[in-house]
């Protein structure tokens, strides 16, 4: 047992944080550190120029711009990746669909497809849910019937992160109805979201924000070369990518943030005969958030260092469902550090900090986190079926 | 990174979990054990000499195996599986400790190979009625008498001393500045006030009358040394709490599966399973913080801020889990003929031992500070 990095992998992490340390602009990195939405366009900027580096996709095989990384190797990429608040890669593009063609597509599939997704040229996003499937993800009701070369798509998918800026949609489709199982008779399904009859409408969230829609498809044609992997198999796409998503949990870093940002506002705030840093109720609060966030970073490094089976851990259920809990917290933190300020709805339209009317939108779009991505509740029956054996 | 044991930490563990399941194969043969006086096996202690247990952390010259805090938490795991009562911490691990650096060569030979062996045991008496966790306020006196120092004050409590043979005792100097001393538990003067606790160890409370007593170091850095020697304890006891969770969590688990009301096992209700699924999440979050408490010490770090981060941790996951198991059990979880319940009492204990998660989170809080 050795927790300390190996000298190799010390300097590893040290090459990744220089790099990291300069890589994408000041001012986006600002923005993401602030907890500030960014534009569709920096995003696609910071992604090029990490996919420029070969930096975008490391968990992609080597021979479509992934790294010939170690477990730990990729865990420090995402640490000092964080660290410098350089926006992630978009997770739909480089841990969803990205991983899916590369391992069930055909070449000509991957060639048209990996380059182009790496680089976020093709922004993807996710039509899995439904509004009569949430987690019971295989309920889905959206129809795909072949009529010789094509697919005639009707149905409706909602919750789609993104989709108002996305060009391409990966989605799961029902091509055999009478399939005596309902996980059998569903396939993956590539929809370009500029084909006629492709309708977005916003869903506005709780504190305001435009990231999600619903997506109508009527009478869309599709390709029938825009199949992954073979007609009616797609929930083994399924189950692999829903593998991978709840693999890539791991934000402490944005944890980390949060909590120094609290105590440096904390410590202007008067509070009794002092100021808020000084409250032996606050400091007790950080000091819990502080050693829950360490014992999920060293459970999370517990993962990286058993994976080197390649197997998913199914530890990694504990990491979202402990790991989003901890992010609600330290949103709540910020939201009682802000006090009467965290009321202000508009950023800049009072003398308040920029920073005190933020708090309450980012705790309100953090309810978020223990519901996508498989639920708590999901997480629970996962532990519970997978590891306990109940 | 590694947080895999070597092959040989994984026979001591192979080893250690058959002695353990030798003496205590069912609940009936622990607590026969743990009613008698004693309150521990003398013949699983005999063994646990002969295979080297006793002498994990010490140097081979004392007959030890020049082991580590790896292969201590690999041990207390194991016991706290099986609710083993010997004190192998209070009695040996920390008392040895302390002398082995504090002491000087010709007193580590004759007072820690006898430990080793098994032939004596130990106790540390320091905390006094009324101090509470990090006991830095000493009033036990130590007076020089001529050539040689004699003793005067109360100790309690002091875990494992009822069967002590060496006492190895805190007291304040005339300086003012704290002491520690070895003491022979047969002396004149000392009176032993013999206690039981609830999860079923022993104690006493020591009272000394002027009880001579042999300087083993008296320096400024007694209350560091004191200070690690909990830290290396309290880490021990953190996994042997892992150990315990991780066996009465697969207990409730059986118990869901075996146990039917309504006509169906109550594996089948959603609010017991998940309730099963948050236990699981608190010990391994309680593990993975004992790991790297155990790993730093393992490294020469001690670090107390690491120390109480593991403390706090496992003392929230131990009081949850040892309630839920009850809980979950129904009545069958409140009897004493039950394992469910001595795992709540042990738990219980360990979650108020080196410092409860009270005083844990209040150190913890005191050093917040911006970054």
């Amino acid at each position: 047992m050795r927790l300390q990095l190996t000298d190799e992998q010390e300097a590893f992490r040290d090459r990744m944080r220089s790099f990291f340390s300069i890589a994408v602009p000041q001012e986006i990195r600002d923005k993401v550190a602030a907890g500030a939405e960014l534009s569709r366009e920096e995003i696609v900027s910071s992604q090029q120029i990490l996919n420029a580096h070969g930096l975008a996709v490391p968990q992609w095989p080597v021979a479509w711009g992934g790294q010939d990384w170690t477990p730990v190797e990729r865990h420090l990429w995402t640490d000092e990746l964080q660290r410098s608040a350089t926006p992630m890669p978009l997770v739909f593009n480089t841990s969803l669909v990205g991983p899916v063609i590369a391992e069930f597509g055909t070449e000509e599939q991957k060639q048209r497809f990996l380059p182009a997704t790496a680089n976020l040229d093709i922004w993807w996003c996710q039509g899995f849910s439904e509004p009569e499937a949430g987690s019971d993800l295989a309920s889905l009701r959206t129809r795909a019937v072949r009529e010789d070369d094509h697919y005639i798509v009707n149905g409706q998918k909602t919750w789609t992160t993104y989709a108002h800026y996305a060009d391409w949609m990966f989605a799961l489709v029902r091509t055999d109805p009478d399939a005596p199982r309902k996980q059998q008779g569903i396939s993956f399904l590539l929809i370009d979201m500029t084909s006629p009859g492709v309708t977005v409408r916003p869903i506005e969230l709780l504190d305001g924000a435009k990231e999600v829609n619903e997506v109508f498809l009527d009478d869309v044609r599709v390709p029938a070369e825009n199949l992954i992997g073979e007609d009616n198999q797609g929930w083994a796409c399924a189950k692999f990518l829903l593998g991978n998503e709840r693999g890539g949990f791991a934000m402490s870093q944005v944890v980390r943030r949060r909590l120094a940002q609290a105590k440096q506002a904390a410590a202007e705030i008067p509070c009794g005969g002092g100021n808020l840093l000084d409250d032996q109720l606050f400091r007790a609060r950080i000091a819990e958030l502080e050693t829950t966030a360490q014992a999920l970073e060293v459970t999370g490094l517990r993962v990286v260092a058993g994976s080197q089976s390649g197997r998913p851990n199914p530890i990694s259920s504990l990491l979202k469902l402990r790991g989003s809990q901890l992010h609600q917290d330290t949103t709540q933190l910020l939201l009682d550090v802000a006090g009467p300020d965290a009321r202000l709805f508009e950023p800049g339209s009072t003398s308040a900090p920029d920073w005190a009317p933020r708090t309450a939108r980012t705790y309100l779009n953090n309810r978020k986190s223990t519901i996508y991505g498989g639920s708590s509740e999901v997480q629970r029956s996962i532990i519970a079926s997978s590891i306990l054996g109940l | 990174m590694d947080f895999d044991l070597s092959p040989e930490q994984l026979a001591l563990r192979a080893t250690v979990r058959d002695l353990f399941a030798d003496h205590y194969d069912s609940i009936e043969q622990r607590n026969a054990v743990s009613s008698t006086d004693l309150g521990w096996s003398e013949s699983l202690w005999r063994q646990a000499a002969t295979m080297g247990l006793l002498g994990l952390p010490f140097d081979e010259e004392y007959g030890g195996m020049g082991a580590g805090p790896v292969e201590i938490s690999v041990a207390m795991e194991e016991a706290g599986r099986v609710l083993a009562p010997e004190p192998f911490v209070e009695a040996v691990y920390l008392p040895g400790m302390l002398i082995s650096r504090a002491a000087n060569p010709e007193q580590r030979k004759r007072m820690i190979a006898p430990l080793v062996a098994g032939d004596t045991r130990a106790a540390f008496a320091h905390d006094e009625p009324g101090s509470r966790w990090p006991t830095n306020r000493v009033q036990t006196q130590a007076k020089q008498d001529g050539d040689q120092v004699l003793l005067t004050g109360r100790k309690r409590p002091v875990a494992a001393a009822d069967s002590a043979d060496l006492l190895i005792v805190s007291a304040l100097t005339t300086e003012g500045t704290t002491g520690l001393y070895a003491v022979d538990a047969g002396s004149a003067g000392l009176q032993r006030h013999v206690y039981r606790t609830h999860d079923e160890r022993r104690g006493a409370e020591l009272v000394f009358d002027q009880v001579p007593a042999e300087p083993l170091a008296e320096r400024a850095e007694v209350t560091a040394l004191v200070t690690e020697g909990y830290i290396c304890a309290q880490t021990a006891q953190c996994a042997e709490a892992v150990g315990a969770m991780r066996a009465v969590l697969q207990l409730t688990v059986d118990y869901l599966k075996a146990r039917q009301q309504f006509g169906v096992p109550l594996s089948t209700f959603q609010a017991l399973t998940h309730r099963a699924a948050d236990m699981y999440e608190a010990v391994e979050l309680a593990n993975s913080l004992t790991l790297q408490a155990t790993a730093a010490l393992a490294d020469g770090i001690v670090d107390p801020v690491l120390a109480s981060r593991a403390k706090l941790q496992v003392g929230r996951a131990s009081v949850f889990v040892g309630e839920q198991a009850v809980q979950m059990h129904g009545g069958i979880g409140i009897t004493r003929e039950y394992p469910a319940s001595h795992f709540l009492s042990r738990l219980t204990a360990i979650s108020r031992t080196f410092g409860s998660t009270d005083d844990h989170l209040r150190h913890l809080a005191s050093l917040v500070g911006t970054d």
